[in-house]
């Protein structure tokens, strides 16, 4: 049910996205997904990747402070109103999000939407009520 | 027996003074004036009371000087002064809080503080003599920038554990001139006090003074629509530039100031209106040596090197040799102003890392206590120190360790929150928290440099 993430700190400052995908690339690790959240003063790199316990430990040798954590992926129809149904459902359950981002497979028929939420259980629960289809892992790199 | 006599004529010389306010430049002029050699018999005489008397009364100065055999009777000039060890702020700390006192507590009117390396506060005790004594250098002081009964002195120095605030205080009062008691902070009340009083006279930290310009820019006040004639600023290192800056800005004459708790608190000295060559040491109350830092060798007249004072009329906690860390030079030449006393040069840096920010005193080692605190922070640090329009700032960059690290912003957010809430609680300085990449901060082989200063004083 949970997708594995890989989080690094990233300091403003330029070339730092560019030696992050570089050192991946060099390891042969395909990034399925990323986002970046940033303040003013530091960033969040959030990455899906294929192979996560290769990405961070090429990253920690690289000399850069990698985290994992685990969040949630939902597949949905990737038309108009495909979010909206289930943030509703969410919202009807009061499950909190954290954060979220989206892509869209490469069929481009499915968006999948990686959720991280205050109550990573409670929303299982929410989201296999209300039908909605969560991949695994390898569902994820197989896309 | 000697000293209590002089100092009854100083009163009187003083009291007589206070009759005709408007001709006074000096306030005790017999003293201030008087010619070196006068100066040194009385220097040396109050040194060989002071020698006797702490070491009948104070066990770790007595220690001391058995160490090295050292008796009360070999001091036998001025030059002997250097046979004395030195007294550094350790000893203080490690004879908190009251150890170095030479009086029963019962005799001690007064105590103030300043922070210490580990958060323990140094602690300094002053008899009511002591009081009077500090309140007469501290009028000499004001004096000495031209200040006169008829003054309305509006004294912005800190009111409290701080020496700045009271010591100012009750010189300011002895002079006999009107103090504004209106402490440091709230801007905006203190222009329109300025305004509405009519303050001549202002005391504050140099970076606050121009805190205050720009309050007044904000306030569509002119400075020249204000009464302000002439500053009396210390407590932090400030450049002719700054001096220049504030001049501008608020329309007066900046005058430096020099004190410290460990010696008395302002009013050690001053800078009078004819040079800005260095200010006026009380050198019959404070008696300075410049010392090479390393050797600790005295150092003749006009060379650089770390001041040193030894205090000759203090009761309650009187010091011997203190390094203060301070850079100075001494200047023994007459000055225009017909002192004889010898001139300190404006304190140029530190011997050792202590910053002082805003006034206060901060030591690495106390931000290094404070992130040690933090569940999961590494001992990597930085702290960067700058100036910011008037103002100094400091930041505090911190190695994001994977102990620390989260992929939640809210969660880095906090944590730079708590460590800029702990740093304020324990040191009393706003700082600004930067997380930064690991390694970032450069490692070196031997001291790490934890330190960069980019203002330019």
């Amino acid at each position: 049910m949970l997708v594995e993430q890989i989080a690094v700190f990233l300091e403003n400052k330029s070339g730092r996205l560019a030696e992050i995908t570089a050192v991946l690339a060099e390891s042969n690790i395909n990034i399925r997904a990323l986002s970046v959240a940033d303040t003013a003063d530091f960033g969040i790199l959030r990455l899906i990747v294929d192979n996560v316990e290769t990405a961070k430990s090429v990253l920690k040798e690289n000399g850069f402070t990698v985290g994992k954590t685990n969040v949630i992926a939902v597949e949905v129809e990737d038309k108009t109103g495909g979010l909206a149904k289930v943030l509703r459902c969410l919202t009807d359950d009061n499950i909190n999000i954290e954060y979220m981002y989206a892509f869209v497979n490469k069929t481009g028929e499915n968006a999948v939407l990686i959720f991280r939420f205050e109550k990573m259980e409670e929303a299982i629960v929410t989201l296999q009520k209300g039908s909605f289809t969560i991949l695994s892992r390898e569902q994820i790199c197989a896309l | 027996m000697l000293i209590c006599r002089h100092l009854r004529r100083d009163e009187k010389l003083a009291n007589k003074r206070r009759g005709n306010e408007m001709s006074v430049t000096y306030w005790e002029e017999e003293i201030e004036t008087l010619p070196r050699v006068g100066l040194e018999s009385i220097q040396l005489r109050r040194l060989q009371h002071l020698v006797a008397r702490v070491y009948r009364t104070v066990e770790p100065y007595r220690r001391k000087m058995d160490e090295i055999g050292l008796k009360p009777d070999d001091i036998k000039t001025l030059t002997d002064l250097a046979k004395l060890p030195f007294t550094v702020k350790d000893d203080l700390r490690d004879n908190y809080p009251f150890g170095l006192f030479t009086v029963p507590l019962d005799e001690v009117v007064r105590v103030h503080a300043s922070s210490g390396t580990t958060g323990k506060p140094t602690v300094v005790g002053y008899t009511a003599k002591d009081i009077q004594t500090w309140s007469g250098v501290m009028a000499r002081a004001l004096c000495c920038a031209g200040a006169t009964k008829g003054d309305m002195v509006h004294n912005a120095y800190g009111y409290g554990l701080f020496t700045g605030g009271l010591g100012a205080h009750y010189g300011i009062e002895r002079l006999g001139a009107t103090v504004i008691p209106v402490s440091g902070g709230n801007s905006k009340r203190q222009i329109n006090i300025m305004k509405d009083f009519g303050s001549t006279v202002l005391l504050s930290t140099p970076s606050y003074a121009l805190n205050l310009a720009e309050a007044m820019d904000a306030m569509d006040v002119d400075p020249k629509s204000l009464s302000l004639r002439v500053g009396i600023f210390g407590a932090e290192p400030w450049s002719e530039n700054m001096r220049e800056e504030v001049e501008r800005k608020l329309n007066l004459k900046a005058t430096d100031i020099y004190g410290l708790s460990e010696v008395m608190g302002p009013g050690v000295a001053q800078e009078c209106l004819h040079t800005t060559q260095g200010m006026h040491i009380f050198e019959d109350h404070f008696l300075p040596e410049i010392i090479n830092p390393d050797t600790g060798e005295v150092l003749p007249p006009g060379e650089k090197g770390e001041l040193v004072f030894t205090t000759l009329t203090k009761e309650a906690f009187p010091i011997i040799r203190y390094r203060t860390k301070d850079i100075s030079r001494l200047f023994y030449e007459p000055c225009e102003c017909g002192r004889t006393l010898v001139r300190m040069e404006k304190v140029t840096g530190r011997t050792d890392d202590m910053l002082i920010i805003r006034g206060v005193n901060v030591f690495p080692s106390q931000v290094e206590h404070v992130l040690m605190g933090v569940d999961g922070v590494e001992p990597h640090y930085q702290i960067v120190v700058d100036r910011d329009g008037n103002l100094d700032t400091m930041q505090v960059q911190v190695e994001v360790s994977e102990g620390v690290f989260s992929d939640e912003i809210r969660v880095l957010e906090n944590l730079t929150k708590h460590i800029q809430k702990e740093i304020k609680d324990l040191l009393g300085v706003t700082s600004k928290v930067k997380l930064v990449e690991p390694k970032t901060i450069q490692r070196s082989e031997g001291k790490a440099q934890r330190v960069i200063d980019k203002r330019k004083i």
